[in-house]
């Protein structure tokens, strides 16, 4: 109870992943939903439409070369993040490119809930714990909260 | 002196799909959201451009005030590239013709 939770830098040029194991459960068991819907028909969910946004906003020709030349490729890193995720969530060691891969599936996690939850910069995330979307807001805040640590120790 | 007439000459009358744009630079903007957080923007504009933390802290300071910022410049398969790249990384990037 109360683990000290840290993510930072080792010597080793990796990175040291201290987390609690029921934190690792939750993420383990979200991500698996976030591969569904990628692989499924995500572009047609309005939530997933900040993962693949609009390149050429006043250039529809544009935009459809850009579409077809690029879809696939983000489609097949999104979900690869979300693999290399789902194979090291265990660890205690993560390479510089699975913590990049953590930061990117935590981040794609948050676009898809801040979307659904229509988060914008004046909401209050501390929703009353009765709210339908107490769970949504809770995990956001806390998908927020991991992603600073993972960019803390990346970026130093 | 045998005059000849001359060898009938193909000319290369371009192709209207072979003239190439005209050069005109095209830049790429990163747009304001609520939802990416500062140090995560910060954070991959560095990553992304090899930005100084200074320069990137400045880039992601000017999307979050002003709800845009040019974060790169270029031809436009170079643009095209850096906006990939951005939206991989979650960032809404839109690119255009420097006007």
């Amino acid at each position: 109870m109360f683990e000290r939770r840290f993510v930072r830098r080792a010597r080793d040029g990796g990175f040291e992943v201290r987390l609690p194991a029921d934190e690792r459960r939750v993420i383990a068991q979200v991500l698996p939903q976030l591969k569904a819907a990628l692989l499924g028909d995500a572009t047609a969910d309005p939530a997933f439409k900040r993962l693949f946004p609009v390149a050429y906003a006043q250039d529809p020709e544009h935009e459809e070369e850009y579409r077809a030349l690029v879809g696939d490729e983000l489609l097949t890193t999104r979900v690869a993040q979300v693999d290399t995720v789902l194979e090291t969530i265990g660890l205690d060691r993560l390479t510089e490119d699975q913590l990049f891969a953590w930061m990117g599936a935590v981040n794609d996690l948050r676009l898809v809930l801040g979307t659904r939850l229509d988060v914008s910069e004046e909401t209050d995330l501390a929703v009353d714990p009765s709210h339908p979307d107490a769970g949504a807001y809770g995990l956001y805040t806390y998908l927020g909260w991991l992603l600073e640590l993972l960019v803390d120790a990346a970026a130093r | 002196m045998r005059s000849s007439s001359p060898a009938p000459v193909e000319i290369d009358v371009p192709d209207i799909e072979d003239v190439v744009e005209p050069d005109v630079p095209w830049i790429v903007l990163v747009w304001n959201d609520p939802i990416n957080l500062m140090s995560y923007v910060t954070f991959v504009f560095q990553k992304l451009f090899g930005y100084s933390r200074e320069k990137a802290t400045a880039l992601m300071l000017d999307v979050h005030e002003k709800g845009r910022a040019v974060v790169a410049s270029g031809t436009r398969e170079k643009c095209e590239l850096d906006v990939f790249r951005l939206h991989e990384h979650g960032l809404w990037a839109t690119m255009q013709k420097d006007t």
